[in-house]
């Protein structure tokens, strides 16, 4: 079966045997009851799926024209928005610096703070901005400090994570050097660990920075402050010219951070 | 003086990779170590400055016991031990001058490390030898800019700002083309005149370890079996050396370290 001679003019090859095709075939078929059985089982009241087009319609039949009366509140309480995301990033990227070490295997002082730190990540990662957010409107009252706060904790995960992996990705001979010539840890850390890792840093910074302007525009619908307790009061009292408002500012401001960003990972990387 | 007395090096529970070696470098000599890949080139120069736990035996500098030492007292001694590597192990993106200087970091503040405030000593005594090797008008540039040939002067110059008494070697030339290697073998031999500095070389190329060593020391898988002058490594020598297989000569018990 391996050897040339053996292999020498056969004219039949297929990629897979025929007990291959048949577990792929059933795999296949397996999926597809999945899906069927999964969707007859959330009990989706299709009246109102095909009444949506209608529905989205009439909707912005009623935003149609956006009212901009309320302009210079909407802009004021943006800018609100815009500083809890930038100050919730600078506060996190502070604080997951030593996560970080803590979590990444080859800097981590023991096998114990090893799992301080990855206990760190995983529960700040396992639990949604907005979860966050309604604890902390329970600790410090509605506002902008629980807003702070909420993408502060959901934010010291992701950078911490992600900071942690490139720290253990780094090139160990430079490490290994420094060790040679006598420097302490933290001589070692500051010339051969930090300026291999800091690339990551501020790409991950800037990421954050533009997922926090996103997540903080939704914080004031459980009344975390920012742009969003606009929104739920307009939507609640049915001032459907005032959201469309609101909406399309939002969409603007996403667009912004959008270019920033850009801007400052094409400047700084 | 550097005077090595029965060492034993053994990853995990298998043969040993250093078997009873015994090894002593006097004075300002170049001695270049050969042997085949396996042979425990690496391993030996890496016990020196215990970036390898030697299982036992002893390692002297200068009177100072090397093998027990822990914590401060390791970084004081490894201070006195410079260290030049095949890969340059350069950090690439700090400048020459930083890579330089952090062959001080055993011996300046962390508050001065961290601000890159050298004193000023440190900076004379880096643009001497930089402008010695032919690199000081790199002082500013990233270190991933530089050549091969360049980077490896950078990694020379930070091994001798540590002042140290023996600089370790340990293939300083197999990344490097063959010109290029000549001269980096030519300024680790002229260095080592002018700095009054014993210097331990592991080498592939048994051309290079004849012309610029003083003294040869041949290796076969964990021993030490030629020591003497370059012009007695004679084609005997040469196959005595690199002939054998790793397992069977580790796992020899007869066969004592000459």
């Amino acid at each position: 079966m391996t050897s040339i001679s053996e292999q020498f003019g056969r004219d039949e090859w297929t990629r897979f045997t025929p007990k291959q095709k048949l577990r792929r075939w059933a795999i296949l078929a397996a999926c597809a009851i999945a899906i069927v059985w999964s969707l007859s089982s959330i009990e989706v009241v299709w009246m109102w799926v095909w009444g949506a087009p209608a529905q989205m319609g009439d909707l912005f039949g009623r935003m149609y024209p956006p009212d901009a009366s309320n302009l210079g509140t909407i802009l004021n309480v943006l800018w609100d928005t815009v500083n809890i995301a930038t100050f919730a990033t600078a506060f996190a990227v502070l604080m997951s610096l030593p996560v970080a070490y803590l979590a990444a295997q080859n800097t981590t002082p023991n096998q114990a703070t090893l799992w301080l730190g990855r206990l760190i990540l995983v529960t700040s990662r396992s639990v949604n901005t907005i979860i966050w957010a309604l604890l902390f409107v329970a600790i410090f009252g509605p506002g902008v400090v629980a807003g702070i706060v909420a993408i502060m904790f959901r934010s010291i995960g992701f950078i911490g994570k992600l900071l942690g992996e490139a720290i253990e990705e780094i090139d160990k001979r430079p490490v290994e050097a420094l060790e040679a010539t006598g420097a302490s840890r933290l001589k070692v850390i500051a010339y051969a660990i930090v300026p291999q890792v800091m690339p990551t840093f501020w790409a991950v910074a800037i990421l954050r920075w533009d997922i926090n302007l996103r997540e903080s525009t939704v914080l004031g619908l459980v009344g975390a402050g920012g742009i969003g307790i606009i929104l739920q009061g307009a939507i609640d009292t049915f001032n459907w010219p005032e959201a469309a408002t609101v909406l399309l500012a939002i969409l603007a401001l996403v667009i912004l951070g959008e270019v920033v960003s850009a801007f400052l990972r094409r400047r700084i990387l | 003086m550097l005077k090595i007395t029965d060492l034993v090096k053994r990853y995990g529970s298998g043969d040993p990779v250093l078997k009873n070696l015994d090894l002593m470098i006097e004075g300002e000599s170049v001695v270049s170590i050969i042997g085949s890949s396996g042979a425990g080139k690496s391993t030996l120069l890496r016990c020196i400055n215990r970036l390898v736990e030697p299982t036992s035996g002893s390692i002297e500098l200068n009177g100072t016991e090397l093998t027990h030492l822990r914590g401060r007292a390791l970084r004081t001694a490894r201070r006195k031990i410079g260290m030049v590597f095949q890969g340059f192990n350069l950090v690439d993106r700090l400048t020459v001058m930083e890579n330089v200087q952090s062959g001080r970091l055993g011996y300046i503040s962390t508050w001065a490390a961290l601000s890159r405030s050298y004193p000023k000593a440190d900076i004379r005594r880096a643009f001497e030898l930089m402008e010695r090797v032919g690199i000081a008008h790199y002082a500013d540039t990233r270190a991933d800019q530089l050549s091969g040939g360049e980077r490896q002067r950078v990694g020379v110059v930070r091994a001798l700002m540590q002042e140290p008494e023996i600089l370790l070697a340990d293939e300083p030339t197999a990344s490097l083309d063959p010109k290029t290697s000549e001269q980096i073998m030519g300024l680790l031999r002229d260095l080592a005149r002018e700095l009054k500095l014993p210097v331990l070389i592991n080498i592939h190329n048994v051309t290079e370890a004849k012309e610029y060593t003083d003294r040869i020391v041949g290796m076969r898988y964990g021993r030490i079996i030629f020591d003497d002058q370059p012009a007695a490594l004679d084609k005997a020598a040469m196959d005595e050396i690199y002939s054998g297989s790793p397992h069977a000569d580790r796992s020899d018990p007869l066969k004592e370290a000459s």
